[in-house]
């Protein structure tokens, strides 16, 4: 495994942000069900006031806010990873229901839950016989 | 691979992060040879004061009962298992990046460790564990007689 893999990514924002820290690309995992889709990303040092979910258009944006770690009284001495911003977007097939977006957050771990929009749900076709 | 003896940074307080940061950046600019292996997940920053040293790790998303911390002499272990979401049979990964795997890591620390007193917190996926030192390698005032 390189570094790469296992080290959280910097993120080259788009748009300039007016605080200055650094932000990271969030991993995530994305899977989909029958109904919905589920997507899991990890932000550490981020709880669920900090944690913003945006639906624009088709265009999904997670953004979570992590407060800088400071011991009290202590100095770091010794440092493998800083703490920043998390952003990421994604964007959506039309077939979500941007309506009911749940999101959770638990142990700095984001979990969404993105239903699928009706319409779009397989529906079985009954056959009648003639 | 330059590998810095950790422990003389404290002297130089302020600009021990940023300096390491930067070796770090130039040993990955000029080899491969400061990449990380597995062996060296999670990152942890570690601070220090006069009675403890103080050792933070991102670790998101684990069952904090799962989290195997323990410490002998001088040296702290973490150990743990981060685990796949349960997917059902018919669901299945357009994307998956999150790490999954059993990882343990040793750090060693320039003092003997007071293993009755160590504290561990997990809170928003960062583990924070504070070792104090033993009392017997505390630092001790010396009085000048005149």
């Amino acid at each position: 495994m390189s570094e790469k893999d296992i080290q959280k990514k910097e993120n080259t924002a788009a748009a300039e942000r007016i605080r200055n820290v650094k932000t990271f690309v969030p991993r995530v995992d994305i899977y989909e069900t029958k109904d919905a889709l589920f997507l899991v990303a990890d932000m550490p040092g981020v709880d669920e006031k900090a944690v913003d979910v945006e639906l624009e258009k088709n265009i999904l944006t997670i953004n979570g806010r992590a407060e800088t770690e400071a011991v009290k009284n202590s100095s770091l001495i010794y440092s493998e990873y800083e703490v920043g911003d998390y952003e990421r977007s994604f964007t959506l097939s039309d077939e979500i229901d941007g309506d009911k977006i749940k999101a959770t957050v638990k142990n700095g771990v984001l979990r969404l839950e993105l239903p699928k929009a009706e319409k779009v749900k397989p529906k079985k076709i009954q056959i009648k016989a003639a | 691979m330059f590998t810095p003896s950790l422990w003389r940074w404290g002297r130089l307080n302020d600009a021990a992060p940023e300096l390491l940061r930067l070796q770090q950046e130039m040993n990955r600019l000029f080899s491969h040879a400061g990449q990380r292996t597995p062996q060296d997940f999670p990152a942890v920053n570690i601070w220090e004061n006069q009675e403890n040293a103080v050792v933070t790790a991102e670790l998101p998303g684990l069952d904090p009962a799962k989290i195997d911390i323990s410490v002998a002499g001088d040296t702290l272990t973490l150990a743990g298992v981060t685990e796949a979401e349960t997917v059902k049979e018919k669901d299945f990964y357009l994307r998956q990046e999150r790490g999954l795997g059993n990882f343990q890591r040793k750090i060693q620390l320039p003092f003997q460790l007071d293993a009755q007193k160590v504290e561990a917190r997990y809170e928003k996926g960062v583990l924070t564990v504070t070792l104090p030192r033993i009392k017997e390698s505390l630092p001790k005032k010396i009085k000048i007689n005149s």
